[in-house]
């Protein structure tokens, strides 16, 4: 028995599963990783600068790009995978395409999607030309061209509204998405130092600082950079005739109602389960958390393994995860992956 | 006993020990969904009549959570009863149905 005719496809080629890709190639293991896109990198390619220490996202593909030193997977792109077929000897994996490939493991990391910022109407999103996402403010400085508002001016005030699509039973996303507190104060801190004379305001519910330097890089935001922190969710955007913004939110600290108008608003938007995500999961008959996102065997000690054997989850599929979270999450999954075949052992077949 | 000129001042602090909670029983019963808010302050901005009226259904709910129930009939009276709350509550509270139950159980009380 040889560990190279084992056989791994990694459904995803993100943070999580090229990292899982990377050491489990290196551990000698034949991989193979599937990618709906036609590049891998995943969400990582929308972002500009990462929280918290503004690390260019650029600098985390060039890690993930080259990490298949020893044994490399063999990555396919464009192969949107739309079937598992659960086996007791061999898992099969089903493209959209119609190809199908026989593995002895199979690590689902399809990551996560940006929830649709549309589905809050009452924040104006493609109604209203000012208010943009938390990622197409990414686009903008990643382009590095600066920051105008829709009629070519330098906008002098902007807001960030915290939890869009998080924590809201009206769009049945009542988990938290983790992220966006932290970006919230990543993007007002990088729109500050473009935008120097811009005033700054983050409308939040509660903001949950708890990774390593958040609440470092919130003190930072505050008192380096006078960036104000109002705690009240914006019920409503409304627009001016001139095309900027009126937002309605309780000042709940002073117990008022307030009333103010801004050149640009941010929506961070939250993470939701990528697609696929469901039709997979369902297809080899995982469990789903109350977000809908994949569940593990047991939340302490089994967060990558799942009742099918065989079927490991990594990434963004599981939870909302930073950046660096996903790839402890995804050598997490390495380990259970390689003790699981080696408890599992199967006699060479011919295939 | 001699009267001396001074009296106590009731302090400011919420007296929790003793404090009323009959009205925050009341409305957790008909209205269950009263004690999931987390004072995000939605409602209060949308509302219709703070925008004229000091009325305030994030700390009217906060308020009566605490038992503390002083002033609440006329604060209560200010709500219009659009349900404008309700649309944007994150928590899917039913606001106008706990203002409802707030003067129902002020009634009660007053009719016992």
């Amino acid at each position: 028995m040889t560990i190279d005719s084992q056989h791994i496809a990694i459904i995803g080629g993100g943070p999580a599963g090229l990292e899982a890709a990377s050491i489990l190639g290196t551990a000698g293991y034949k991989v193979t990783v599937f990618e709906k896109e036609n590049q891998t990198g995943g969400k990582l390619r929308l972002w500009y600068k990462l929280f918290p220490g503004f690390r260019s996202s650029v600098e985390v593909q060039n890690y993930l790009a080259n990490g298949f030193k020893m044994n490399p997977p063999k990555i396919i792109t464009n192969a949107e995978v739309v079937d598992l077929i659960p086996d007791a000897d061999r898992h099969k994996v089903i493209l959209a395409d119609g190809q199908s490939y026989a593995a002895d493991v199979v690590l689902v990391a399809t990551g996560f999607q940006v929830f649709d910022a549309q589905k809050k109407e009452e924040y104006g999103y493609k109604i209203y030309d000012n208010v943009i996402t938390s990622v197409d403010l990414e686009e903008h400085l990643k382009s590095e061209n600066g920051l105008k508002t829709s009629s070519g001016k330098m906008p002098r005030r902007i807001a960030f509204i915290h939890c869009v699509g998080s924590r809201d039973k009206k769009t049945g996303n009542v988990h938290c998405s983790r992220m966006c507190c932290i970006t919230g104060v990543k993007q007002a801190i990088e729109l500050k130092t473009i935008l120097p004379e811009a005033e700054i305001f983050n409308f939040y519910m509660d903001l949950r600082m708890f990774g390593q330097n958040y609440e470092e890089l919130y003190i930072e935001a505050q008192q380096k950079w006078g960036i104000t922190f109002i705690r009240g969710r914006v019920s409503e955007i409304g627009e001016n005739i001139d095309g900027s913004l009126q937002l309605k939110a309780e000042d709940t600290l002073s117990g008022r109602p307030i009333r103010m108008n801004f050149d640009l608003v941010v929506l961070l938007a939250g993470m939701i389960p990528a697609s696929r995500t469901s039709a997979i999961g369902n297809s080899v008959s995982l469990t789903f958390t109350s977000g809908n996102f994949l569940a593990g065997a047991d939340p302490h000690f089994a967060q990558n393994e799942t009742h099918t054997p065989g079927i490991f989850i990594a990434g963004t599929c599981r939870e909302p995860l930073s950046v660096a979270e996903t790839l402890t999450d995804a050598r997490a999954a390495t380990v259970k992956i390689i003790a699981w075949l080696r408890e599992n052992e199967k006699p060479i077949k011919n295939n | 006993m001699k009267d001396w000129g001074f009296s106590i001042l009731k302090g400011r602090q919420i007296d929790f020990e003793n404090n009323d909670f009959s009205i925050s029983e009341f409305v957790t019963l008909h209205e269950p969904s009263f004690k999931w808010c987390i004072g995000c302050g939605s409602c209060t901005a949308t509302c219709s009549a703070a925008r004229l009226t000091d009325f305030n259904p994030r700390k009217i709910k906060l308020l009566i959570r605490r038992g503390e129930t002083k002033g609440i009939a006329e604060e209560a009276a200010k709500c219009m009863l659009c349900g404008k709350c309700q649309l944007v509550c994150p928590r899917g509270i039913n606001t106008r149905n706990v203002i409802q139950n707030i003067k129902r159980a002020l009634n009660l009380r007053h009719a016992l």
